[in-house]
């Protein structure tokens, strides 16, 4: 509660107050997505909102917006108290909105698309004189150059986004929230774009930037909050913390899990990773020139805000993603662009993939658990010898593995949404490690799951490192990196900041290389 | 905000079909009341004429019962890999240029015992040949299934019209339609069946196709829940992302659906063209394909309940005709009236009153504590 409460030297010099937020809370089902919110935002300043994802920040957008209602809690636009029931609110109280995707009509113009929902009678001709003269308006005051008979879908990603921040501010909006901006733009365009910020804030207008980017926080903003698992957990001037506290405050310290765990006995290298790249289908790079060797017998840990290239090295890994330049050599073959592997031929190499996402690619929900049990072994002999499956075999394999895995309730024909998260977790870790891999890899194995299964996974993570087998683990939690990996790569921006002993590594070095800065920079 | 409780199995399979049935008939015994005559005594018309009323009453409703069992599975194996199959006219259509042909150019020099499983074969490659192509567009060029299908539905009715009033039609002849398939290619009726055996039933259009049909369904029930195929078109089904971090390659398994969908959709032709017609002639699939949709949704795309969808489906058109018969206010248009409320209420409304019906549940029953997710 102390640290949600306002930098006392805000009130101090009179500023006015464009937005507040008091106690807002929403939830979703047992979700709370949002818990009791406190937020002032200064007139004419940049007031950014990081955390990570999942912490709740697009929420309390969508709510600023209107597009979801607090469950609880006061809102307050200049000062007056306002409610918001839906966007249409939002915009007469000149709150406009830059969505994380776009809200654009790709087959109309940027005329076309500028004046929907202020198209001004049955006949365009007037509307698009007026939308006409705002454009002009914008790109003389703001730079906001951009031709008003291109199509949408000619444009390039930087050129959308200008669009969308038009039709936000021709409705006439003084406060702008702009939801994860830059995530798809490349560094040229999301320099244009702060200069554009900085125009408008100089006019006067105030803008909300949501980010998980620590260095975007730095460069551009006055104010900064940072949000944690749906709370507030600070707020801070800019001049006066620096991305190390940030990366602290959002990933959060927690309790020191203690990892009960030996020396590790590096053996040969299993796999060895050669300059991998790869392209976003938008355009942008989303891993750039990441090279690093995994021993048997050692648990390589990768650290780092989410979304700064973990996932698609992951999935590039385990054979799910082709990369668009470099290679890696595992069990002795090389996979590249020329040379792919799809996941069933990497899974019969011997590497096991522990997906990020279990419910996206780990389980499949409508399942018996025991057909999740068999989720990419469905051509291995415990499914049945030959065209059929063997159902009764199936069964007995699911029973086992739930017993060893103390899977609770160790039912095989109850359907994978019924279990907990810890004991989804246990299904589709039992699964990759029956086979016994010789290389693992591993997406925030704990994500979602008990302490007491935290423990237990653990302890098999490190049984696996032990019996020899290389494992890459990528998880946000910092503490469970350090706990259980024997090395870390930190990773920014899709790119390797640099790789440490994990005995070496404090929270410190760990966050300044987070946010991008290479050990040689921090010290 | 308040979700809907999760419906138990046994209402979702039993009870919501049920409900639905009775809605559709409520409203057309409504329907049936303002034109004057009595529902119930309506009802009962239909369901004697569709069974028992003429000895072979319960032949003819089988017959049809075959081809709405044929698109159901049709529907219903599609619906598995979440790929919804509008082409089964087409493809029973095409099927029966298969058929036809198996039964003019080989079934002449070979005997039934050949002829017939070459003629069935090659009626399912051609249905399975006419859905493999939309299935390859889909999978590999992101085409739309459903616009595809339709298209080929249009492509069917247009290349069957130009064959069987061209190339294809009877020498001498001057309705279009192919010349008589062999006898070999014959599928012999229940009646002749049954009489080997000893048993005598009147004569009807029920041949072969019936039983084939009954194979289908265990092929189908084998496939789906027992087989390796089956498992990668569910799990294609319920989650692409999960089918290819499993290493299903996900693009095949849509054209093997899409093939043994239009393989099934294929088979109604053994009915129609080897059974009954022995001819390839002009709309014998006559919007079988089409009811196929709703026989499935009713089904829940199990073959039990795609057999007890398309057995309502075939008494509706024998009890129906009877209808026609018996009530002079109730003409033929009535009996479509009737079937288009059941494929309303059981096809697109299938799922209307499945909030209702699972608060009410939810309510009733003693709390079983639910998804602890």
């Amino acid at each position: 509660m102390s640290a949600a409460t306002q930098n006392p030297t805000s009130g101090q010099n009179a500023a006015r107050i464009a937005l507040e937020l008091k106690d807002v809370s929403k939830s979703f089902g047992l979700v709370r997505a949002n818990r009791d919110i406190n937020l002032k935002i200064e007139k004419g300043t940049i007031h950014g909102i990081i955390g990570e994802n999942g912490a709740g920040k697009s929420t309390l957008m969508n709510i600023l917006y209107g597009l979801h209602r607090a469950d609880a809690g006061q809102m307050y636009v200049n000062e007056a108290e306002v409610s918001i029931r839906s966007s249409a609110d939002a915009i007469s109280q000149g709150i406009g909105m830059v969505h994380q995707h776009f809200m654009l009509v790709n087959m109309f113009s940027v005329l076309e698309n500028v004046m929907l929902g202020s198209e001004g009678g049955s006949l365009l001709k007037d509307g698009k004189k007026a939308t006409l003269k705002t454009l002009q308006h914008l790109a003389d005051n703001y730079g906001m150059t951009v031709d008003p008979y291109a199509l949408i879908s000619d444009l390039n990603v930087g050129m959308r986004q200008r669009v969308e921040i038009i039709k936000a501010l021709k409705g006439g909006a003084d406060i702008l929230i702009l939801d994860e901006p830059t995530g798809v733009l490349t560094p040229q365009e999301t320099k244009q774009l702060f200069e554009i910020l900085n125009v408008l804030r100089e006019d006067g207008v105030t803008i909300l930037l949501i980010t998980h980017k620590l260095a975007e926080i730095m460069e551009i903003t006055d104010n900064v909050s940072i949000m944690r698992a749906g709370q507030m957990v600070g707020h801070r001037h800019t001049a006066d913390t620096n991305p190390q506290e940030l990366a602290e405050l959002m990933v959060g310290r927690k309790v020191l899990l203690s990892v009960d765990k030996g020396a590790a006995k590096p053996g040969e290298v299993l796999l060895k990773v050669n300059n991998l790249e790869i392209y976003h289908e938008r355009g942008h790079k989303e891993l750039d020139d990441v090279s690093f060797e995994v021993r048997g017998g050692e648990i390589f840990g990768i650290a780092g805000v989410s979304g700064n290239g973990q996932t698609p090295l992951m999935e590039i890994l385990a054979g799910m993603r082709v990369p668009s330049a470099g290679s890696f050599e595992v069990l002795g073959a090389t996979v590249s662009k020329g040379t792919p592997k799809g996941p069933k031929e990497m899974r019969n190499m011997g590497v096991g993939h522990i997906p990020e996402d279990r419910h996206v690619h780990g389980l499949i929900l409508d399942f018996e658990a025991r057909e999740n049990m068999i989720l990419g072994f469905q051509d291995a002999d415990v499914a049945g010898a030959d065209f059929l499956f063997d159902s009764a075999s199936i069964t007995q394999h699911c029973q086992e593995q739930m017993d060893h895995y103390d899977v609770r309730p160790a039912n095989p024909f109850l359907h994978a949404h019924s279990f907990s998260g810890g004991n989804q977790q246990k299904i589709v870790i039992a699964r990759e490690m029956y086979e016994k891999p010789r290389v693992l890899i591993v997406g925030q194995p704990t994500r979602g799951v008990d302490v007491g299964a935290i423990e237990f996974i653990h302890k098999q993570l490190i049984a696996l490192r032990d019996a020899g087998c290389a494992i890459v683990l990528v998880s946000v939690e910092l503490e469970e990196v350090m706990g259980l990996a024997d090395r870390i790569m930190v990773m920014n921006d899709g790119q390797k900041v640099g790789i440490v002993d994990a005995k070496d590594a404090d929270t410190n070095t760990l966050g300044l290389m987070m946010a991008g800065l290479t050990s040689g920079e921090a010290a | 905000m308040s979700a809907t409780p999760p419906l138990p199995r046994w209402a979702d399979l039993v009870l919501l079909p049920l409900i639905n049935l009775a809605a559709a008939l409520f409203v057309c015994g409504v329907i049936v009341w303002f034109i004057g005559e009595n529902p119930f005594d309506a009802l009962a018309v239909m369901f004697k004429g569709a069974f028992y009323l003429f000895p072979d009453s319960l032949g003819y409703t089988l017959y049809y019962t075959t081809n709405f069992i044929f698109t159901g599975l049709a529907v219903g194996i599609a619906f598995h890999a979440m790929m919804f199959n509008i082409g089964g006219e087409g493809q029973a259509y095409v099927a029966g240029l298969g058929a036809a042909a198996a039964g003019l150019v080989v079934a002449p020099y070979v005997p039934a015992i050949v002829a017939i499983p070459i003629s069935v074969a090659t009626a399912a490659l051609f249905g399975a040949a006419w859905a493999f192509i939309p299935g390859y567009l889909q999978a590999k060029r992101d085409s739309h299934i459903v616009i595809t299908t339709i298209m080929f539905n249009f492509l069917a009715t247009a290349l069957m019209v130009w064959l069987l009033a061209g190339p294809m039609i009877q020498p001498g002849q001057q309705s279009p339609q192919s010349s008589l398939i062999a006898a070999s290619a014959f599928l012999p009726t229940m009646k002749d069946m049954l009489a080997l055996v000893g048993i005598e039933i009147a004569a009807s259009p029920l041949n072969l196709a019936f039983i084939i049909a009954l194979l289908a369904m265990l092929v189908y029930y084998i496939l789906v829940w027992k087989t390796r195929l089956g498992y990668e078109i569910r799990a294609v089904g319920k989650s692409q992302e999960a089918a290819k971090y499993a290493g299903i390659n996900v693009p095949r398994v849509i054209i093997i659906t899409l093939a043994i969908s239009g393989a099934f959709a294929g088979l109604l032709a053994t009915n129609e063209i080897l059974g009954v017609n022995h001819r390839a002639v002009l709309n014998f699939t006559a919007g079988y394909g089409f009811t196929g949709i709703a026989v499935a949704l009713m089904g829940r795309n199990h073959p039990i309940g795609i057999f007890l969808a398309a057995l309502l489906f075939g008494a509706l058109i024998q009890g129906g005709s009877e209808l026609d018969f018996e009530f002079k206010t109730i003409t033929r248009e009535m009996v479509l009236l009737i079937q288009g409320m059941i494929i309303l209420f059981s096809g697109a409304l299938a799922y209307m009153f499945n909030p209702p019906l699972a608060r009410f549940l939810a309510r009733v029953l003693p709390g079983k504590g639910g998804n602890d997710d």
